[in-house]
């Protein structure tokens, strides 16, 4: 555990932190497209457009960088890193492999988790208000209170793994994974997953963003790299919420082979969840805000609780 | 309970100089430093949500001071709940009822020097306490010292019957806010979609009334 150790691993994160989340992108305009009966992007880079978001890249960064003449500039400029480097931190606790393949092993690995991914929020708020605009500070508002509410069944769907394992360290709940935990954890998961999904803003739960109501949400007024960064952060967020779901409910690295190849089992199980996130994305319509916080108020939590009770009477039960 | 003790560090007397910090000692300091200057601004700055987000980098100096006194437990539920809730909770808030861009001079309150003498004493009194509570008492830190079983160990072996006295007393303030928050007006009636609701009927009567 020297320097250079150290160093290697957040290079190695830094780079996972741009190339998969760009890969979900392509991934999501060619699922997109197939789902919906046409072909997507398909000149750029030649072979069935592999390289349109490279291309997508350049565009942005060419284009103007505008600040509102009414806004908060200093605010309205830090914004996106505030929502996208938290997502970074936590990838460098997700664990990919058996033995100490993990960008930093920490020993309260589920609280550091959640707790950094909830600073994202902050990122939108800030947005939404330094923006001077109404539809801007409307989708900070929905922001918050989709993230406020719909981080407590996360907590508590967490919580049940934890207490399933007996550790709170990911490596250690990974290592502690048995195949019978996925029928015995599986509310859990769904719950986990969708309010994942609700953090994320993705559809059916993207009210903060609805164009057809308020343009973009927070991010009406942001053009060029900026604007960017808050989608980078968008798909790294897809890429952390799968990461997290494989390595707490689906068993990580564990499958045929996982000495050799668990690195490979973790990749495949998130892209699959990856893979989920698009398809709910072109099936469901979008949910009307008061729908969004009846159901996560009185479905998840009761559901994250009723997961929690059978976690503990099966963990007694066995002990 | 000694070999938590000692887990946690010894409580000798110090026999190290205060001449000769080491690097995590100067880091606690500086740290510390820009934790307080960034307290000051956050109650000085004109700018309401400039307050808040102010506080944001006070919470997560706090955060790295428990971080580098081995208590990485306490660093990261610091970090859930103050950052990702207290203060979004704050923002969300302030923009629902005032946040203006820019200062807003009616934000000043005529108590200001009332609550400086109360803050004064309060610092004061803390400070002469802990100054007098460990004197040169030196504690040795140890990694892993704070760590989640060392944490959890304290808290459900030693301290039981504050830490349930604590969750009654949570329970209770839950139970006051929703008993203050209801207004004892029955239900509203939950908006549905195509139908006008009762006032805005009442509204177009009045107007057509006149």
């Amino acid at each position: 555990m020297n320097l250079l150790d150290t160093l290697l691993r957040c290079v190695a994160t830094l780079v996972v932190f741009l190339v998969l989340p760009l890969v979900v992108g392509q991934t999501e305009h060619k699922v997109m497209a197939h789902m919906q009966g046409r072909l997507g992007p398909m000149y750029a880079g030649g072979f069935h457009g592999w390289a349109q978001l490279v291309a997508d890249g350049v565009k942005f960064a060419q284009k103007e960088d505008v600040v509102p003449s009414g806004a908060d500039r200093r605010i309205f400029q830090l914004a996106p890193a505030v929502a996208l480097l938290p997502y970074l931190l936590v990838l460098l606790a997700i664990p990919v492999g058996p033995g100490g393949f993990v960008g930093q092993a920490i020993d309260a690995g589920i609280f550091f988790v959640l707790a950094v991914m909830g600073i994202g929020v902050l990122g939108s708020l800030m947005a939404g208000w330094a923006s001077a605009n109404k539809f801007s500070l409307l989708g900070g508002l929905r922001t918050a209170a989709q993230l406020m509410s719909y981080e407590l069944p996360m907590l508590l769907a967490a919580a049940s793994v934890a207490m399933a394992a007996g550790t709170v360290s990911l490596p250690g709940i990974v290592d502690a994974f048995h195949w019978w935990w996925i029928p015995w954890q599986t509310i859990g998961a769904f719950v986990f997953f969708t309010a994942g999904l609700a953090e994320l803003q993705r559809p059916p739960f993207d009210m903060p963003v609805a164009d057809s109501e308020i343009i973009f949400g927070a991010y009406t007024e942001y053009t060029g790299l900026r604007f960017a960064l808050f989608l980078l952060s968008e798909y790294a967020g897809i890429v952390v919420v799968s990461g997290l779901t494989t390595v707490l409910f689906l068993g990580g690295w564990h499958g045929p082979f996982s000495d050799s190849l668990g690195w490979l089992w973790t990749l495949l199980k998130t892209f699959a969840l990856a893979f989920v996130v698009i398809w709910l994305r072109v099936t469901y319509p979008r949910l009307r805000e008061d729908q969004l916080m009846r159901f996560a108020w009185t479905v998840l939590i009761p559901l994250a609780l009723a997961q929690l009770a059978l976690t503990g009477i099966i963990k007694v039960a066995i002990s | 309970m000694s070999t938590l003790l000692a887990a946690a560090g010894s409580l000798e007397p110090a026999v190290r100089s205060f001449l000769s910090p080491t690097g995590q000692e100067i880091v606690f300091l500086l740290v510390g430093i820009a934790v307080l200057g960034a307290a000051v601004v956050s109650v000085t700055t004109k700018q309401l949500v400039h307050a808040a987000l102010w506080l944001v980098v006070t919470l997560g100096g706090l955060a790295v001071e428990f971080l580098l006194l081995t208590a990485e437990f306490i660093a990261w539920v610091q970090v859930l709940i103050y950052l990702g809730s207290v203060v979004v909770l704050v923002l969300f808030g302030l923009m629902l009822t005032r946040a203006p861009i820019g200062r807003s001079p009616d934000a000043d309150s005529g108590n200001r020097w009332v609550a400086l003498a109360v803050a004064l004493a309060a610092a004061g009194t803390l400070v002469t306490l802990v100054v007098d509570a460990f004197r040169t008492s030196w504690i040795d830190l140890s990694p892993g010292a704070g760590s989640t079983e060392a944490t959890g160990t304290y808290l459900f072996r030693y301290w039981v019957l504050p830490f349930e006295a604590l969750s009654v007393l949570l329970l209770a303030a839950l139970v006051g806010a929703i008993v203050l928050s209801r207004n004892g007006k029955g239900r509203i009636p939950r908006p549905r979609p195509g139908k006008l609701r009762t006032p805005v009927r009442s509204v177009t009567a009045a107007s057509k009334e006149r």
